[in-house]
């Protein structure tokens, strides 16, 4: 009955079969016909893009071809910074290629504690702890701090690490109508008297492009006693005043007990971190096992995030140029007649609405060989089975680049056929 | 609480997503007979949760596969 059951069940064969041979992987069946159909009307296979050379943030060769990268989550154009460059040049040749050991063992270097200290001033928080993935912070947290016995109250849309930090811990877990204030309420209001409550919130909801009313969230969570953890992976470094997040920007950072964020976004690396003001937070390090049980990030990694992230909090100019290409993309999108994710521009990922999957192909690969890459999102990673030809803008864009790009979705969505 | 009579407003409450008019018995499951995908489980429990004021984890609800078992849980879950 539950969207994990769903997944995972082929129809179960109550025959007794003796030793014969079983393919687990036929419950994949579904999905290798769709594929295989989609494919043989000849598209380009959305999900085996190569780049074949990087230009620029904002530029890649794609089958020989120059494409603008319009699908990336390198929103403050970092990726190619002279600084974080030589950061972790210096850093390859200063520490190695790697650390080949955990954080709480030998994984532990100078960089690791220098990007621990730029979160903490970013965040301007007590406390800062990096994982190797964003994926991993929050499957560690949250599956760490919530036990048998308390309640993780989630939005439904949330991402894939939220859902899988749920399902490795031993917590209930009560899900609410995306970003419905009155159903998170009603499933605080009836959680027995004396449990455990966690409240797991985004910033950006990063298929659409939408933002939380984490103002009134928070408030709700709070008067009925509950923690808050809020995912904002997709506003680090762009939205709030300093870059802080949703959170930040609607003043209710400091009812926030845990940030989960990321180094693949806007920082322009790899790594996962939460940041935090709880008196006994550091003791994570310890008891959390996707921190504990893997090896650390390398040194070049660390010593780029480091560096990247101490720009970012003076790169109010930039946050100023993304905001403009973001309604700009907007507008002229919605002139053009397509339907977007959300009414007004939210964030720096727009989501364009496609009919059906193999529209949606079709658009992306018209979009392709005009020279443009996008997200093709799908389900089940996208809410309600929608296909979604999703944007996301980068502060490196110019203002050229994105009328360039409108031109293109408009040659693209007329051959296609989406607009008239 | 009387099964019958919570068997009776669960199964109003299941009339509007029972799209292809599926006869309910005790043994009719959500996934398999009434084709139910993850968001219309989402509406109908919310929908089972406002009415009997009870709250059914996704743990929970992984142990319900049948109409009759949500009955029970209901039942159970009331006090």
């Amino acid at each position: 009955m539950t969207q994990i059951a769903e997944t995972a069940q082929p129809a179960a064969d109550t025959t007794d079969t003796g030793g014969a041979y079983v393919d687990l992987f036929s419950k994949f069946d579904g999905l290798i016909e769709q594929r295989r159909a989609l494919l043989s009307t000849g598209i380009t296979d959305p999900f085996n893009l190569v780049m074949e050379k990087v230009v620029s943030p904002t530029v890649a060769i794609c089958n020989g071809r120059e494409t603008i990268l319009l699908g990336t989550y390198n929103y403050m154009g970092m990726t190619f910074d002279p600084d974080v460059i030589a950061a972790g040049k210096l850093a390859l040749d200063e520490f190695g290629s790697g650390t080949t050991g955990s954080r709480v063992l030998n994984g532990t270097y100078a960089g690791h504690r220098a990007v621990e200290d730029a979160l903490r001033e970013f965040y301007d928080m007590d406390h800062a702890m990096v994982f190797s993935t964003g994926y991993q912070a929050n499957l560690g947290v949250i599956s760490t701090m919530a036990g048998k016995g308390d309640y993780i109250v989630l939005d439904i849309d949330s991402h894939a690490s939220i859902w899988d930090g749920c399902k490795m811990g031993d917590a209930e877990v009560v899900p609410f109508k995306h970003n419905d204030i009155d159903a998170m309420e009603k499933r605080l209001r009836r959680i027995p008297a004396g449990a455990g409550k966690l409240v797991v919130l985004e910033g950006v909801y990063s298929m659409l492009g939408d933002i939380a009313p984490l103002k009134e969230m928070i408030a709700v969570a709070k008067a009925h006693g509950a923690m808050v953890l809020v995912d904002e992976a997709h506003s680090m470094g762009f939205i709030g005043p300093n870059g802080r997040g949703v959170a930040e920007d609607q003043g209710v950072l400091d009812q926030v007990d845990f940030v989960i964020g990321t180094f693949s976004k806007s920082v322009g690396t790899v790594g996962g971190f939460c940041v935090s003001n709880h008196p006994k937070f550091e003791i994570l390090r310890l008891v959390c096992r996707p921190y504990v049980f893997t090896a650390s990030l390398p040194p070049s990694v660390v010593h780029t995030a480091a560096t990247s992230i101490r720009k970012l909090m003076h790169a109010g100019d930039k946050r100023a140029h993304l905001w403009a290409n973001s309604r700009t993309l907007h507008a002229g999108l919605i002139a053009l007649g397509f339907k977007l994710g959300t009414e007004t521009p939210q964030s720096a990922i727009i989501s364009v609405i496609m009919p059906d999957l193999e529209r949606g192909a079709m658009m992306w690969e018209a979009l392709l060989h005009e020279g443009l890459y996008v997200n093709l999102a799908r389900p089940p990673a996208t809410p309600a089975g929608m296909t979604l030809l999703r944007c996301s803008l980068c502060a490196e864009h110019s203002a050229d680049q994105v009328q360039t790009i409108i031109g293109m979705f408009e040659r693209a969505g007329k051959a296609v056929g989406i607009i008239g | 609480m009387d099964r019958a009579e919570t068997a009776g407003r669960i199964a109003a409450l299941l009339e509007p997503f029972n799209k292809k008019g599926i006869a309910l018995t005790d043994n009719t499951t959500f996934a398999g007979d009434l084709e139910w995908d993850s968001l219309t489980v989402m509406d109908f429990v919310a929908a089972i949760e406002d009415e009997f004021d009870i709250i059914i984890s996704m743990n929970q609800q992984a142990e319900i596969e049948t109409y009759g078992q949500l009955i029970d849980a209901v039942i159970k879950l009331k006090g």
